[in-house]
């Protein structure tokens, strides 16, 4: 029995608002415990929300980049159920009004493009943070009264490749729109997934088990990968899935039943009095629109076109807004693309990925960066050079000129010097000399090898092995 | 619609109250007894009716925004019944 | 002639003392702690007395300084509104100890203008659950007029203390009449005003919708006074109106010749008390000899406002009331160790099944009830439906009459316990409050007359969305041309 999967994802978005959806406070990460609360986000007996504007705002922009229609009249409703880290016991959210409906996003697997429609979007208030000890859970409410963007697909995205194509699509779409970080290390982006099987061929939707607890893309597509098999080998045996919550244990490598009692959840959602509905106009939709950047797939387009990039090429450096816009704000000053792609996608990138931070983290003026290209790209330094100087920019925040100067970094390209070092690399290894000669070329790599160890990577790599060639013979 | 005893039972747990076998019994008789009166809305005829959620005609409310001073934790533990370090203690919760 | 003790002073009265240096803050204080010493074991209208340490000025706050509006006289708060530092526990035991970290709009305006705070609320009914203020874990205030009668109710304590002159003037809150009808039981000025026109934040929320704050007075003066003060737009509350206030004591002193009143049929049917009826049509009359023009006007739906506002309010009750739970404040029911996580689910269950009263219970099943999955539409939905309808009828009176006139109460006052085992008989006593605040519209209920067992009685006014001019011009008028509110209780 051949089986389909069928899966809907939900989207947490946190908004990077300075303020919280309903109250002053900062939404800063990381600070003391319960030192960014106050009497509305506490929802300390008396207190009243007011709707941060802006929230509402950004909510409109990303319905807007994802196809939304949105909604003229849109209201909050209050989502009742009971939890330590929910002040007020309800949670404002909406329900039958959202910012928006009826979306899509066109994801590329394999080549090929494949629509996959958004249900909703809506906004809504986080909740606090609960942590676990030993007899106890302590509640920290700095991160209650977020405000999140939910957004809801639509149960057409088919695989797990699908299901991760979909959250870099629209990880990076929010991105580029600056409204949100979307980490989701950093928790300001959840994603819940709802996934069942049916018969291939058929159509509809199979009785579905409802994922929690991925905290990266890669944990979203290894949890529906395990339950793809799980729920497909329950079905072949004859069995039956029973409709429940399950969470993905990282550790193990599986999805866990929550066997705690599954009621239907009657969360009683009412309008919420204390908040006023909103009107948003034909006029506010427009000047959004209007205002939108450019937005990841037309920035990669754009980008091959105007640059000559292949389209692997212009995906990967359009993969961060920030690394987009650094790589046309380093071609202003110098015209190379294919180097300073090179250059950005290769070393720089590495240094991105080990030291954990985005481009603004490394503290290189595009202009800094291009002047260090320029210098490889001219000969002035080595390739192995470069990427050592790379690394001292980043630590000392020096030119890549004084670097080079105080450390006596240039390349060395005169015969002289060179031969001096390769004199002493032969003398060393006889054993080489005597290899090449009888006829194993890898020698000459070696020999190459240890004259650029000797001259601290910058001798001129070509020089020395014509150099190297003509002193041992041979072609 | 008379208002049962395990309505009650459910509509107490929806609620997280407690109520102990003499209060199920009173809140039964009473409960369907305010629910029967208040069933005569029933006889009115509602179609086309607008329901009214606000009553004032305002819409829009928003701020902008802006940082505003938050309590320090002190005050917004005050009132704390546990409170550990700068958290609030609850019972352990088991998920 | 004996002279006449501060404390049965109205505001503007003392103000004038206070400004001829005639007397200080602390001489009025001085004068309701006397008071209080007198009446208060019988009258039970202050809460936690012992606890403050007593009725006294010592750790009171306000500025009360002398070129302020206000000149530093105290008033009484309702045991609902926050002030910061005191605690404000809505008479319910699930809310024992709590002080809130900040004061309510209301009274940052009120020490603004130079009041001073009394650091002892007033009694209530619990979470403004009632309307005879015996659901209060405090124990029941009794009537000034007659301790074997309630006050009425949820602001009786607010009610009582202006009455027994242990208070000067007082807030209160009303979510279907809790101002004027306690008010109206014990011979006081109530006003609700007009949704919105009165910040809510700060205020512990019953109903959302539906609540108010306001004052409660002497006489119709100083409810201008205090509505002056209260009232304006508060960019912390989203359903505060941005609307000027304007100078209710401006009002005070017009006639109201060519007034034309609306008296609602539906208010003079079977169940009101023939004394009202009859008290309440002699001030009707005397409306008419000051000028004003009155007639018989419908609003057809008012049959529906008891259960409409039983639908409604205790939603939106059950909803606010979610949050107390043990977990950052109040009332914390101890469990034993944790035991399969049963303890977190005893633990809420447990703190609200003992932490709150019999009729808070009941209303946040109710309004749970309606909320709830496959009933919603039946009842909630509906009860939206009707809310429109009967705002519908006030809209429609009010294109050609300026005010409705109707008894606040189809009774006088009514016995302590008479109607605590039947909660839809003390429902049905709210029967002529509650389309007001459905509506929306600010509503004043003032004295004119007693009964023969020398029992106060109520005429309400009500006017148009934040016309309270109206209110206060009628009233005053009314008050000015008659000698109700120069009697006090014999105490």
């Amino acid at each position: 029995m051949e089986y389909t999967a069928v899966i809907g994802l939900e989207a947490h978005v946190h908004l990077n608002t300075r303020s919280k959806a309903f109250c002053g406070c900062s939404t800063q990460f990381g600070s003391e415990p319960n030192s960014q609360v106050c009497p509305v986000c506490l929802g300390f007996p008396g207190s009243l929300p007011v709707l941060n504007r802006t929230a509402l705002e950004y909510a409109i922009t990303v319905a807007v980049a994802l196809n939304c229609r949105v909604q003229e009249f849109t209201k909050f409703d209050r989502k009742h159920y009971y939890y330590p880290d929910l002040p007020k016991n309800y949670q404002i959210s909406q329900y039958d009004l959202p910012v928006a409906l009826e979306g899509f996003l066109d994801i590329q697997v394999d080549g090929k493009v494949k629509r996959i429609r958004i249900r909703r979007a809506h906004l809504e208030e986080d909740a606090g943070k609960l942590i676990h000890r030993q007899d106890i859970s302590l509640v920290d409410f700095n991160r209650a009264g977020v405000p999140l963007l939910e957004i809801v697909s639509e149960p057409d995205i088919n695989s797990p490749q699908e299901a991760y194509a979909y959250l870099t699509f629209l990880k990076s779409i929010i991105e580029y729109l600056g409204v949100s970080d979307c980490d989701m290390e950093k928790g300001s982006l959840r994603c819940d997934a709802n996934i069942s099987l049916i018969e291939k061929g058929q159509s509809g939707l199979g009785t579905k088990s409802e994922l929690k607890n991925m905290n990266s893309f890669k944990a979203v597509k290894d949890a529906l990968s395990f339950e793809i098999e799980r729920q497909s080998e329950l079905l072949s045996g004859g069995g039956v899935i029973t409709q429940e919550t399950r969470l993905w244990d990282a550790k193990g490598l599986r999805t866990i039943s929550m066997r705690s009692k599954e009621e239907a959840k009657d969360y009683r959602y009412f309008p919420d009095p204390d908040l006023s509905p909103f009107t948003i106009s034909q006029d506010t939709i427009s000047r959004i629109k209007q205002s939108l950047p450019e937005l990841p797939r037309e920035k990669q387009k754009r980008l091959a076109d105007q640059y000559g990039l292949s389209d692997y090429d212009a995906e990967l450096i359009t993969s961060s807004r920030q690394l987009a816009d650094y790589f046309e704000e380093c071609l202003k000053g110098y015209a190379n693309a294919k180097a300073v792609f090179n250059w950005l996608s290769g070393p720089v990138l590495s240094e991105l990925n080990s030291r954990g931070v985005s481009i603004s983290g490394l503290n290189i003026s595009p202009e800094q960066m291009v002047e260090l290209v320029k210098f490889f790209q001219e000969g002035k330094i080595t390739n192995l050079v470069a990427k050592d100087v790379l690394g001292q920019m980043i630590q000392s925040g020096k030119a890549a000129a004084d670097i080079i100067e105080q450390n006596g970094l240039a390349q060395i390209s005169d015969a002289g010097s060179l031969k001096k070092i390769i004199d002493q690399v032969l003398e060393e290894n006889t054993k080489s000399v005597g290899d090449y000669k009888a006829g194993k070329s890898n020698a000459l790599m070696f020999l190459l090898g240890q004259v650029m160890k000797k001259s601290q990577g910058k001798a001129n790599p070509k020089t020395v092995a014509d150099m190297l060639k003509t002193r041992l013979g041979g072609s | 619609m008379p208002l049962s005893k395990d309505t009650i039972e459910y509509v107490s747990h929806l609620a997280r109250i407690e109520l102990d076998a003499q209060e199920l019994k009173e809140f039964s008789v009473q409960l369907e007894e305010i629910v029967n009166f208040i069933d005569t809305l029933k006889r009115i005829d509602i179609k086309d009716i607008p329901p009214t959620s606000h009553i004032l005609p305002v819409n829009n409310i928003a701020r902008e925004d802006k940082n505003r001073d938050s309590l320090p934790a002190d005050k917004a533990l005050l009132n704390a019944p546990q409170r550990k370090e700068s958290f609030f203690g609850v019972p352990k919760v088991i998920e | 002639m004996q002279e006449q003790k501060l404390n049965s002073f109205s505001a503007h009265a003392l103000l004038g003392k206070l400004d001829k240096k005639e007397i200080t803050p602390q001489d009025i204080v001085s004068s309701l702690i006397e008071r209080a010493g007198q009446v208060e074991q019988r009258i039970n209208a202050y809460v936690r007395i012992e606890e403050a340490g007593g009725l006294s000025l010592a750790g009171a706050s306000g500025s009360g300084r002398g070129e302020s509006k206000l000149k530093g006289i105290p008033i009484a708060i309702k045991d609902n509104i926050c002030t910061e530092g005191y605690n404000t526990e809505c008479c319910s035991k699930i809310l024992r100890g709590f002080k809130p970290p900040y004061d309510a709009t209301v009274i940052k305006k009120l020490k603004q203008a130079g009041a001073v705070i009394l650091p002892v609320k007033t009694n209530m009914d619990e979470f403004a659950f009632g309307s005879s203020t015996e659901n209060s874990c405090f124990g029941p205030t009794r009537n000034p007029y007659d301790p074997e009668r309630v006050p009425g109710g949820s602001s009786g304590g607010s009610a009582a203390v202006t009455a027994a002159d242990e208070a000067i003037w007082a807030l209160g809150s009303d979510t279907g009449g809790s101002i004027r009808q306690p008010a109206c039981f014990c011979g006081v000025v109530g006003c609700k005003p007009t949704y919105g026109r009165v910040s809510r934040y700060g205020l512990i929320a019953f109903a959302s919708s539906l609540d108010q704050i306001g004052p409660i007075t002497k006489d119709v003066q100083d409810s201008a006074l205090l509505m002056n003060l209260i009232a304006g737009y508060d960019p912390s509350d989203s359903t505060s109106v941005n609307i000027e206030v304007p100078d209710y004591t401006k009002s005070l002193f017009k006639d109201i010749k060519g007034i034309k009143i609306g008296i609602p049929k539906e208010y003079f049917v079977e169940g009101i008390d023939g004394q009202v009826k009859d008290i309440v049509w002699q001030a009707i009359g005397k409306l008419k000899d000051l000028g004003a023009e009155y007639c018989e006007v419908s609003l057809p739906h008012t049959q529906y406002a008891v259960p409409v506002y039983y639908i409604i309010a205790t939603a939106e009750a059950s909803s606010n009331l979610a949050r107390f739970d043990g977990v950052q404040y109040g009332y914390r029911h101890p469990v034993q160790k944790s035991f399969k996580g049963q303890s977190l689910i005893e633990m809420y269950n447990m703190t609200r099944g003992r932490g709150f009263g019999q009729e808070a219970k009941r209303r946040i099943i109710l309004g749970t009830f309606v909320l709830s999955h496959g009933y919603y539409d039946a009842y909630y939905l509906r009860a939206l439906k009707v809310r429109t309808l009967i705002k519908q009828d006030f809209d429609r009176v009010f294109k050609e009459y300026d005010c409705i006139v109707t008894p606040t109460s189809p009774t006088p006052a009514f016995k302590i316990g008479e109607k605590t085992k039947d909660p839809l008989k003390m429902y049905l006593s709210d029967i002529y409050t509650i389309s007001a605040n459905l509506a929306g519209v600010p509503a004043l209920s003032l004295p004119c007359g007693f009964t023969k067992k020398g029992l106060p009685v109520g005429l309400q006014i009500i006017a148009r969305h934040f016309d309270e001019e109206t209110l206060m011009r009628v009233a005053h008028t009314y008050e000015q041309n008659t000698e109700w509110h120069k009697i006090k209780p014999k105490l």
